[in-house]
């Protein structure tokens, strides 16, 4: 068997990649797969992105004009970085950080289709949003404080309750 | 500490062999990706933007007790098989190593923590420890992440978290991965079922199957699939539970191997130490699926006189640019054959005769 990529060499790395259930295989020799980062099993996975677009687009073929009901080949760019959407679906990379509210519409169902959701409920940074993390800590607590009581740990369940009234108290204060 | 000193040093904190569940978990990963509000991504950032990033990183490093022990390594004054050095430590990806102006690494002395400046994303914050300790990574990172985000100004979103340049890591920007040893799942066959259950709970698998063991390490990747919609903690928790089952498999099928096919699995570890013993050629290839084998026979107690620290070490020492990097030269393919299989047999001995 030859390598897949260069058609030169043998094969003698024989890949199997197991990403979102869906299983791919290939045969590639021994330089090629090394230029090809295969070889380092310590560098960071990489998700293809023209593959998950690819299963995007089937599920969701409004995708590419957008559900806002602009046309396709109608333009859309970013008004701080000047990204054209066109790239992002080529590259899979945002140009800035506003990029994902300038097209937030229609990135919502491509992160729903990578993440299974679309909303975060995850760490929030100090200083970004010292209201919106306690606000969660508060869920956070609540769902715990439901679990140790199921659990009969009282004491704990005191300590929990406890910490809840503090962050209410300072939310509060902070309006 | 500099670079020099991180490059000479042949082994990192990772592969110390003492660690949780260090038979079958060779390392714990916690990756996450921040963004500075209101510029740019790297690969659209102009050369201004970009050096400004660089610049209010290294001077939140400056200015923070806990980061100002980081050494910052700038890779474009940075010799190419250094940074390639860089890479097989497992302290900057492929990509970064390009070497393109103002990418920075900065590297905590005992190599736990590394972060990448202007390579995907502005900073990628990396935990690496030893064995099963996802916990640990995750709080290791988390705290260096604090520290940042106390001077820097994160791009994050209410709903949709922290912003990263590709919509794969936005939301927590955590990517946590362990690379595990699999050689009895391996060996027996079993392992494409194992790994095939496991991405259909939300981990992603990356290995190697090869014909036949000797062109394979066993080792094998495994990490969360999503990052938005889940808490740090509950995307961590999934992946060191899921890491767990296989673990235990892995250990079963190998006591199995002990009892019932003791004797195969003998002559198949103490050939693959014989030839690393005594081969004057080795290709990275052959080294690896030999190092598995021995790493195999000494985990299931088969093999004495060797210890899995120095097998995580010669991992890394046989790589081809670490291997000029000590031999201080660049060699040709049959050279670094014949010094990879020299470098082995002296690392092996050494053991051995408790040196």
């Amino acid at each position: 068997m030859m390598c897949d990529e260069c058609g030169k060499r043998p094969a003698n790395v024989h890949l199997t990649k197991i990403i979102n259930g869906v299983k791919s295989e290939s045969h590639l020799c021994e330089q090629c797969a090394r230029e090809k980062g295969e070889l380092d099993f310590f560098a960071e996975p990489k998700f293809s992105f023209p593959s998950l677009l690819a299963g995007l687009l089937q599920h969701d073929p409004g995708f590419m004009t957008g559900p806002t009901g602009l046309p396709a080949g109608v333009t859309s760019r970013c008004h701080s970085c000047g990204l054209d959407f066109s790239d992002f679906r080529n590259t899979g990379f945002l140009g800035c950080p506003d990029c994902y509210d300038e097209f937030r519409p229609r990135l919502e169902p491509l992160l729903r289709r990578i993440h299974g959701s679309t909303r975060h409920t995850g760490k929030v940074p100090g200083r970004a949003g010292a209201v919106t993390g306690k606000r969660r800590e508060v869920e956070n607590l609540r769902a715990e404080l439901a679990r140790l009581v199921a659990k009969e740990q009282y004491e704990e369940a005191a300590k929990v309750r406890d910490r809840i009234r503090v962050l209410e108290k300072d939310l509060a204060g902070e309006g | 500490m500099s670079l020099g000193d991180i490059i000479d040093r042949t082994s990192s904190a990772w592969m110390r062999a003492d660690a949780p569940s260090a038979d079958v978990v060779l390392s714990s990963r916690v990756r996450l990706a921040r963004n500075i509000a209101g510029i740019p991504f790297p690969h659209r950032a102009s050369e201004a933007d970009l050096a400004k990033v660089a610049d209010e990183v290294q001077r939140a490093m400056r200015s923070t007790s806990g980061l100002a022990d980081l050494v910052v390594i700038r890779l474009s004054e940075t010799p190419a098989l250094d940074r390639q050095i860089l890479v097989e430590k497992h302290l900057i990806s492929p990509q970064h190593a390009q070497g393109a102006k103002h990418r920075l690494v900065a590297i905590r002395p005992d190599e736990s923590v590394s972060v990448m400046v202007n390579e995907e994303d502005h900073l990628r914050i990396q935990a690496l420890l030893p064995g099963l300790q996802l916990e640990d990574a995750l709080k290791l990172a988390s705290q260096v992440d604090e520290m940042f985000e106390s001077k820097l100004s994160y791009a994050f979103d209410e709903k949709l978290g922290y912003i990263a340049a590709c919509p794969t890591n936005v939301g927590t920007g955590l990517r946590a991965s362990v690379m595990v040893h699999l050689p009895a799942l391996a060996v027996t066959g079993q392992v494409g079922r194992v790994l095939g259950a496991v991405s259909n709970v939300g981990v992603a698998v990356r290995g190697l199957y090869g014909e036949g063991s000797e062109a394979t390490g066993n080792v094998f990747q495994l990490s969360n699939q999503v990052t938005l919609g889940r808490s740090e903690g509950e995307l961590v928790d999934n992946l060191a539970g899921v890491t767990r089952q296989v673990i235990d498999q892995e250990r079963t099928v190998r006591g199995r191997l002990v009892r019932e096919r003791k004797d195969q699995l003998e002559d198949k570890v103490n050939r693959a130490y014989g030839l690393l013993s005594h081969a004057r050629l080795i290709t990275s290839q052959e080294a690896l699926g030999l190092l598995s084998d021995v790493r195999l026979g000494v985990e299931a107690g088969l093999l004495a006189g060797v210890d899995a620290k120095t097998l995580n070490e010669l991992m890394v020492i046989t790589q081809p640019a670490y291997l000029q990097r000590i031999m201080g030269k660049e060699l040709g393919p049959q050279e670094r054959d014949v010094r990879r299989a020299a470098l082995i047999r002296e690392k092996i001995r050494a053991r051995k005769e408790g040196r």
